[in-house]
């Protein structure tokens, strides 16, 4: 974790002896719990790492209707009866809502996180965001495909 | 400075769940969540549906689909709590709590894809 190197002197003359192990002591703001609302990049941030939240709260969904359908028939008519209610439908296209915009946010970091070399030369950004999307088409498409193909 | 060496696994486990989350989460959440319960498309019968889950690539599939994303959530809430709500003092009980919750979450979910 925090490496407290330098000792008091480096950091502005506070008393020796006044260093404690996770606070020293010397003046500093508290920042607001709310300090991510200050500024639209700020809350944008935020809102792109709750969307984990969404993304989660789905896998639990599949898990369960994994194990709805392992249960047989009544059970499965059951769980599909709930993803018609209307409390579960707004849930999930708020949560749709959330997953694109974690999709969008992922392709679109992907070129600064991930810099591929061809022959020693630097894939443009253009062209790993292109492979991006177009995988997403293609996943987008198959899935789609297999589901909608399923009698 | 203590090196954490299980930082890179669970950073690259991060990203591989975003990934999957981001190509294939939208499509399935829409079609599951949203267009076969309001009718838009006619959904797979629940025979068939049981007959391609059962399937061993669909519960490899299905594995990897569930557990992947829930250690993404528990990197990146973990991070969001640490940072959000200021929780740094509670470093070890909130990634205990999240990769906990993840890891209990891809088990459950190896349980039920095995005993299918």
């Amino acid at each position: 974790m925090s490496a407290h190197g330098g000792g008091p002197e480096a950091r502005g003359g506070a008393a020796p002896g006044a260093y404690t192990p996770y606070h020293p002591r010397w003046y500093r703001r508290r920042v607001s719990v709310w300090w991510w609302l200050k500024r639209p990049t700020y809350a944008t941030f935020v809102l792109r790492e709750l969307t984990s939240v969404f993304v989660a709260g789905f896998a639990v969904v599949t898990l369960l209707q994994v194990r709805a359908l392992s249960a047989g028939p009544e059970t499965y008519a059951r769980f599909q009866q709930r993803l018609e209610s209307p409390v579960v439908l707004a849930f999930h296209a708020v949560a749709l809502a959330f997953l694109l915009f974690h999709s969008l946010t992922w392709f679109n970091l992907a070129p600064k996180a991930m810099v591929v070399r061809v022959g020693g030369r630097r894939v443009p950004d253009a062209a790993v965001l292109a492979a991006n999307y177009a995988a997403w088409i293609v996943a987008t498409a198959s899935v789609a495909a297999v589901l909608l193909a399923a009698r | 400075m203590r090196t954490r060496p299980l930082t890179p696994l669970l950073w690259t486990l991060f990203s591989a769940g975003g990934t999957l989350a981001a190509l294939l989460y939208p499509v399935h959440l829409f079609l599951v969540g949203l267009a076969f319960p309001l009718g838009i498309f006619e959904p797979p019968s629940p025979e068939t549906l049981a007959r391609l889950v059962a399937h061993p690539f669909t519960r490899l599939y299905l594995f990897v689909f569930i557990a992947l994303p829930l250690v993404h959530w528990a990197h990146r809430f973990r991070y969001t709590l640490y940072d959000g709500l200021q929780l740094k003092h509670l470093f070890a009980l909130v990634a205990v709590l999240c990769y906990g919750a993840a890891l209990v979450g891809a088990a459950a979910a190896g349980y039920v894809l095995w005993a299918l």
